[in-house]
């Protein structure tokens, strides 16, 4: 009763995450060695049929790894030695380089859109056919007319990350309140600043969502992309570790993707808090 | 007295009704209002008093007929003509102040910042809303949010005013006395106004002439009233006036049965040798007895 909400709140997310971790920990743990069996044959299998010890990495050499990885995230030490922190820099940068063109076609266009009903009638077949496509399905056209694997990423996540802001955009700007629009009209307004001080903010809310979507999306499809194009990033990294076979480090990964994800998100609804209006 | 500022010339309006075909909400309205004047329109919920009003305003245009303000036609919105909207239409996401600056900076571009924002508050101090010009409209009370709407409006210093019920959302005092302070306004600077309301002795108090409008669809003006009060009156003391019931009477006649039956009424005195010119609504000037009939027929202007 005296203990507020979010804090027994914290205190349940504490305990399962305990849960779990300690199930973790159980289920990878050696048990018994097996005995009757080939010591040839037992030599090939390895510890992991031999001492009952499971490949599956436990939550203590994860986190041992994890203190080691998060020491020195920066090094570089060639192609396929790069710390987490440089291979996430990658990720993050291409993400930025591909959302950030996204958005400087999006915006206008989706104006554009969301002023014009014959636009946005003549333009309505061709997006509701390009948005449903797998944004890695544009990867092989990407390589081929770019030649540039790390472009040709870029291109995939600027794809992907299009139409929830172009559709939003238009959506928001086509449902601007009408009174809201007479306002500036009465006050003879010219159309840019129209656009600006009146049906900019009024669809702001409605276009941060559609960001957000996006931002999600690109996480999302830079991991898998990346382990296309190869060279550098998360994605690649988690594909060059399981190469390694080192199961540990791509759990790791799992979890800095997932820490990162939810960074980008953060950032995302703290801005779309920022413009909302209450009405 | 024959100056028409506002000429409304034989307007109507028409939507497609569900069948496919227009259907008119209002049909060959006539009415001319003077400079300086105060109108009212009184009707039933859907006749199409606030269509009228965004007719005059320039934000829609009339099916057939035109209005021509100052001898020119309407061509769309103008800043000399500040509208008050039936609903408010404060930008949300612009505190008090920054709506109404807005207008301001809107009217005068070339302002700067300071004088705008001083502009802004002095009309805010108007309508009583100083102490409030940082809220955002969701802030704030209806009432209060009207009061942004009204300096908005008054703050641009248009040649006509449009309301559209601007009253309604207040409470009996703070209309009481916005409706002073609109009315002290409206007459120290010559403002013509055309106002549209629910409220009969609202009407009764600020107008010059009350239009009252039959009910829709194809609603017409029944008649415009003339209203015999004189024009120093005070808003406390206008129901002891002589001719006050008269008038009030007779418009809350209108609209309990007259506003219903008018086609019947109208065939009525057709048949008896009175035919109606839509161009000509009939002016009526309800007087208290011993003239017995509240109504004194004279044709308008
Ligand atoms: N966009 C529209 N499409 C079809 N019909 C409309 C449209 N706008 C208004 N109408 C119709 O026109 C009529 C008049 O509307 P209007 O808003 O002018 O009424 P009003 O007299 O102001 O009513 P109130 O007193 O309730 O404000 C209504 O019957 C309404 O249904
Ligand atoms: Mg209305």
């Amino acid at each position: 009763m005296t203990t507020s909400l979010p804090f027994r709140a914290g205190l349940l997310s504490l305990v399962i995450l305990a849960i779990f971790l300690g199930a973790w920990h159980i289920a990878t743990a050696g048990s018994t060695p097996i005995a009757n069996i080939d010591p040839e044959y037992a030599k090939l299998l390895g510890q992991t049929a031999t001492q009952g010890k499971s490949a599956m990495p436990g939550p203590l050499d994860v986190g041992r790894a994890l203190w080691t990885h998060l020491r020195d995230p920066f090094y570089d030490r060639g192609t396929n030695d790069k710390g987490i922190g440089v291979q996430i820099a990658w990720s993050v940068a291409r993400v930025a380089a591909g959302y950030g063109l996204a958005i400087l076609v999006a915006l206008p266009l989706g104006f554009v859109i969301g002023m014009s009903a014959l636009i946005s009638r003549a333009l309505d077949p061709f997006i509701q056919i390009m948005k449903p496509i797998s944004p890695l399905a544009w990867m092989p056209l990407a390589l081929y007319t770019i030649k540039d694997s790390g472009l040709s990423a870029i291109f995939v996540i600027f794809i992907c990350s299009l139409w929830p802001m172009l559709i939003n955009t238009a959506f928001g700007v086509a449902s601007v309140r009408r009174e809201w629009l007479n306002v500036a009209r009465t006050l003879e307004v010219g159309p840019l600043r129209k656009a600006f001080t009146v049906i900019l903010p009024a669809a702001a809310p409605t276009i941060l969502t559609g960001m957000r979507i996006s931002i999600g999306i690109a996480w999302l499809v830079i991991v898998a992309a990346e382990m296309l194009v190869g060279g550098t990033g998360i994605g690649y990294f988690v594909w060059n570790e399981w190469n390694n076979l080192s199961i540990t480090n791509v759990i790791i990964a799992i979890l800095v993707i997932g820490v990162v994800g939810m960074a980008l998100d953060l950032v995302l609804s703290r801005l779309t808090r920022l413009v909302s209006y209450p009405e | 007295m024959s100056e028409r500022f506002i000429s409304i010339e034989g307007i109507a309006r028409a939507y497609p009704a569900a069948d496919g075909l227009p259907i008119a909400v209002f049909e060959d309205l006539w009415f001319s209002i003077r400079r300086g004047e105060f109108v009212c329109a009184i009707g039933h919920s859907g006749c199409g008093k606030t269509t009228v009003l965004n007719i005059l305003a320039g934000l829609d245009e009339p099916s057939t007929g035109v209005v021509v303000v100052d001898g020119k036609g309407i061509e769309g919105p103008s800043l000399d003509r500040a509208v008050i909207f039936q609903s408010h239409a404060l930008l949300p996401w612009k505190t008090v102040l920054g709506n109404v600056a807005y207008a301001v900076k809107s009217r005068w571009p070339n302002w700067s910042a300071d004088k705008i924002k001083a502009h802004a508050e002095k009309a805010l101090g108007v309508v009583g809303l100083s102490g409030a010009e940082f809220k955002k409209p969701a802030e704030l009370s209806g009432g209060m949010k009207q009061r942004v709407g009204i300096a908005r409006a008054l703050s641009i210093e248009p040649k006509i005013l449009l309301m559209d019920e601007p009253f309604s959302a207040l409470d009996a005092l703070t209309r009481g006395t916005l409706q002073d302070e609109v009315r002290r306004i409206c007459r120290d600077t010559s403002q013509t106004v055309f106002m549209i309301t629910h409220d009969v002795d609202e009407a009764i108090y600020l107008a010059d002439k009350i239009v009252l409008m039959t009910n829709g669809p194809g609603a017409q003006i029944a008649e415009i009233v003339d209203n015999p009060l004189p024009i120093d009156r005070a808003r406390t003391e206008v129901h002891k006036h002589p001719d006050y019931y008269a008038v009030r009477n007779h418009i809350v006649d209108f609209l309990v049965s007259r506003s219903k039956n008018f086609a019947e009424e109208q065939a009525a005195r057709v048949a008896g040798g009175l035919p109606r010119n839509n161009r000509h609504p009939p002016v009526v000037r309800p007087l208290a007895a011993p003239a017995l009939m509240p109504a004194a027929t004279r044709a308008a202007s």
